[in-house]
């Protein structure tokens, strides 16, 4: 492909970078990139994606925008609320950038379409609010050797870390299962900052590009945590897990199916203010 | 003796992994404990014992994103 003269004025502050050049950034051009969840953290990853000028974004959810959705979901605005969060997604994205193909998913990820729908993308990006879909993604992902850019948020605190399967620690290395359901409140009982989901989407949209350019060192193999309270970010160093029960040595999932009731998004978590 | 409890010394009396995750009301369940890098199977909580300078991680599960 050739750029047009458009392109190379729209993106020359990439061009200008030695490590993307013209030649990196037709690599985003051609890149697909697939965003599960057009919520908090899909948000402004779509944005800075499309800001990019990544080729084609896919977009899966099956809500519709709420008035509670406005204090942290940036790409939808008030004439959105009540309207699908794939089409206002879209949007925002095709008039940010008209050279974005985005394709719509009105539906839930599950274990019937996660694998055929991820199949037409590089790379993955976890924007979800519940843990059985976060488990599915992490699974699904593996079965489809996708990279996966994961991330979580809940009231103060972020998380993000990328997972390149067979190669990296998995979520459920780290994490075997779901947490027990009567054990999690819901997002709504627990809250969130609003900005942390832009601060922990554009990392996971950060992530995506080097995974993309194939530059920088991904973070894989530790999980990146930030306290908003007190401006911190730690990294935990994680490993593969010989016992992990999708990417160890003796598996015990070896085909995709759903771990736990998708019906609720849950998020908050007993015991974690006595640290 | 002294651990780094994510990533924070602190003084405990010692005893297992389970013993910790007790005296701070921490629900087994909820979250995964990785001790010197290494990831602790729910079933060795209770069977590893502590040693100073140790370093603990409890990783809470995080799973909001809308």
């Amino acid at each position: 492909m050739e750029f047009t003269e458009t392109q190379i004025n729209r993106y020359s502050r990439h061009i200008l970078l030695p490590e993307v050049g013209g030649k990196g950034q037709k690599k985003i051009i051609q890149a697909k990139v697939l965003i599960v969840g057009a919520g908090g953290l899909g948000s402004p990853a779509a944005l800075y994606l499309a800001a990019a000028g990544i080729g084609t974004i896919g977009l899966i959810d099956s809500d519709v925008v709420d008035l509670s959705n406005l204090q942290r979901q940036v790409i939808h605005q008030t004439p959105d609320v009540g309207r699908p969060k794939v089409v206002s997604g879209k949007e925002k994205i095709q008039a940010l950038n008209p050279d974005v193909n985005v394709v719509m998913y009105e539906e839930r990820l599950t274990a019937g379409n996660a694998l055929k729908i991820m199949g037409g993308y590089d790379v993955v990006i976890d924007g979800v609010d519940n843990f059985p879909t976060k488990f599915l993604i992490n699974d699904a992902c593996y079965f489809a050797g996708k990279p996966l850019v994961h991330g979580g948020i809940l009231r103060f605190d972020g998380r993000v870390t990328t997972i390149i399967p067979k190669q990296s620690a998995c979520y459920r290395c780290v994490f075997k299962k779901p947490p027990p359901e009567g054990l999690v409140a819901s997002c709504q009982e627990a809250g969130v900052i609003g900005v942390l989901a832009g601060i922990i989407g554009t990392i996971q949209a950060t992530e995506a590009l080097k995974l993309i350019l194939g530059i920088g060192r991904p973070l894989t193999d530790r999980l990146l945590d930030f306290d908003a309270r007190r401006t911190q970010f730690r990294e935990i160093r994680i490993k593969r897990n010989p016992d992990c029960p999708l990417c160890g040595e003796r598996p015990t999932i070896t085909e995709l199916m759903e771990d736990g009731d998708v019906a609720g998004p849950t998020c908050a978590l007993p015991g974690q203010r006595n640290l | 003796m002294q651990v780094m409890i994510n990533g924070k010394a602190e003084e405990i009396a010692g005893g297992t992994v389970l013993d910790l995750l007790k005296a701070k009301s921490i629900e087994p369940q909820m979250v995964a404990v990785e001790v010197n890098d290494t990831m602790l199977e729910r079933t060795h909580l209770e069977t590893t014992q502590l040693k100073d300078g140790d370093h603990v991680e409890f990783l809470f599960y995080m799973g909001g994103g809308r």
